[in-house]
């Protein structure tokens, strides 16, 4: 297992493991994605109160969840490049920011297009809007630092230090920003108390959500892939793939 | 050495009276344009005033949060201070009660007569003066972190308000309740509570990272 682990830090090796990895990812990202899709949107039942409009709680709740998780995968990853210096961790969470830097948005917008016919507007002071919103302040100060740093090496120290103090700060942002608008207002309406949802829509949801998970990590692990072999670049494994890779294109163009 | 730590930064600071003074007048400045901005009226002006203070008191911390570092890193001091046999950590942790205490604590004496001018009661005055006085610490805590970040980089102004201003969320909506809960006379011990715990938390965690910080931004170099 450890040894295992340790094959997984070295870039070569994730070069190797993820080759054979990611077809599949992106495959059974295609796959969930694609039948939850056009489940959630043409087969499953019209809600009740909402009608066709919640169906866009089929894009909306996942990117919900990946904007969360990815944040503490980001962070896990800090964690795991603080403590024990592990070259790829800190890869991992560099790619990462832009992925769930956008996810966030998108949950953002889908909310706000949620919110205005049912709401009847674009933007509430919400508990769970607002900590969304610094979560997206979160992932936006890590890009910024990053791309502020010249050198590869301290930008993915920094940001891995970063991304470990918003990681304690997150639970007290989100526990103030509960208590605030309990105390300001109260709110009219809850996302968490949904009417319970039948299974014919919960299932589709589910699929969307295993598919939204597919797809973060293949998109991750490509943009993983490119930095490693930027990164590398110099390095002997390297030169020899892109090497036979040039060999095979000639050998097509020969043929 | 803590001691020495906080008499070199204050004795620094003395010397440059300039760098002592912009985040003082520009705290100053903003809390009245606001009622140059909406209305004179003390109706209003009650209304807004906790937010105005506070939001304010973020600003100009951040301002003064981006020469912490600048003059001992463009001078090499600081890069002494890390290789010296002296622990970084109090080295550190003295700049930061430093810059505390010649741009927070100013900020904290000159707020009651802010208050005065924005029509806050005198039970008002009292809680915003607490919860600046416990908060105040908190950013210059948390700030520091960010001041470590952005040391060797050119565009660290707008970064450093990027990376800090969301991990200042909490400080805020905590002293701004506390002076609200006051003037409706309600009791905010419970928020002075909650204060105190965060900046216990902070004096305990953010040094480490400040200090972590500012290593990283010394090895960029």
């Amino acid at each position: 297992m450890w040894n295992w682990l340790h094959k997984l830090g070295s870039p070569k090796s994730f070069f190797a493991i993820s080759e054979r990895l990611l077809p599949w990812f992106g495959t059974l990202a295609l796959l969930f994605l694609s039948v939850g899709i056009v489940w959630g949107l043409l087969f499953a039942p019209p809600d009740y109160q909402q009608g066709d409009t919640a169906r866009i709680m089929f894009v909306h709740v996942p990117a919900s969840i990946l904007a969360q998780s990815s944040y503490m995968m980001m962070a896990s990853a800090g964690v795991v490049f603080l403590v024990w210096r592990i070259k790829l961790a800190e890869i991992a969470l560099q790619c990462a920011a832009p992925i769930g830097a956008s996810l966030t948005f998108l949950a953002l917008v889908t909310g706000s297009i949620w919110g205005k016919p049912m709401w009847g507007t674009w933007w509430v002071w919400d508990a769970r809007l607002t900590s969304t919103l610094v979560l997206f302040f979160l992932f936006m100060g890590i890009i910024a630092l990053r791309s502020a740093m010249e050198n590869r090496a301290s930008a993915g120290r920094a940001t891995s230090l970063l991304a470990v103090v918003g990681l304690v700060n997150l639970p007290i942002i989100k526990f103030s920003v509960d208590w605030w608008n309990t105390l300001h207002q109260s709110s009219s309406f809850s996302l968490t108390q949904k009417p319970a949802m039948p299974i014919e829509m919960w299932f589709p949801l589910l699929l969307m959500v295993i598919g939204f998970y597919f797809f973060f990590f293949s998109v991750w692990m490509m943009r993983i892939r490119t930095e490693v072999l930027i990164r590398e670049r110099r390095a002997d494994w390297v030169k020899r793939l892109v090497l036979t890779m040039k060999n095979k294109r000639d050998m097509k163009h020969a043929v | 050495m803590l001691i020495k730590s906080i008499q070199r930064e204050l004795l620094l600071s003395m010397r440059r009276p300039a760098d002592l003074l912009n985040p003082l007048v520009f705290f100053v400045l903003v809390v009245s344009l606001f009622p140059l901005g909406i209305s004179p009226s003390d109706e209003v002006l009650k209304e807004i005033a906790p937010g105005v203070i506070w939001v304010a008191a973020l600003l100009s911390t951040l301002l003064s949060m981006e020469v912490m570092f600048r003059n001992d890193f463009e001078d090499g001091s600081l890069e002494q201070m890390s290789i010296s046999p002296q622990p970084f950590l109090v080295l550190v942790g003295g700049k930061i009660v430093g810059q505390w205490l010649v741009s927070g604590l100013p900020l904290v004496l000159m707020s009651p007569v802010l208050a005065v001018m924005l029509a806050l009661s005198e039970e008002g005055i009292k809680a915003m003066f607490i919860s600046l006085l416990l908060g105040t610490p908190i950013l210059s805590l948390l700030g520091s972190i960010g001041a470590g970040l952005t040391i060797g980089l050119k565009k660290g102004g707008a970064l450093i308000a990027i990376l800090i201003l969301p991990l200042y969320i909490p400080v805020l909506i905590l002293g701004t309740h506390m002076i609200i809960a006051a003037e409706q006379g309600v009791s905010y011990s419970g928020d002075v509570l909650w204060l105190a715990a965060i900046l216990a938390l902070s004096i305990s965690l953010a040094p480490f990272a400040t200090t972590e910080s500012v290593r990283i931004a010394l090895s960029d170099g």
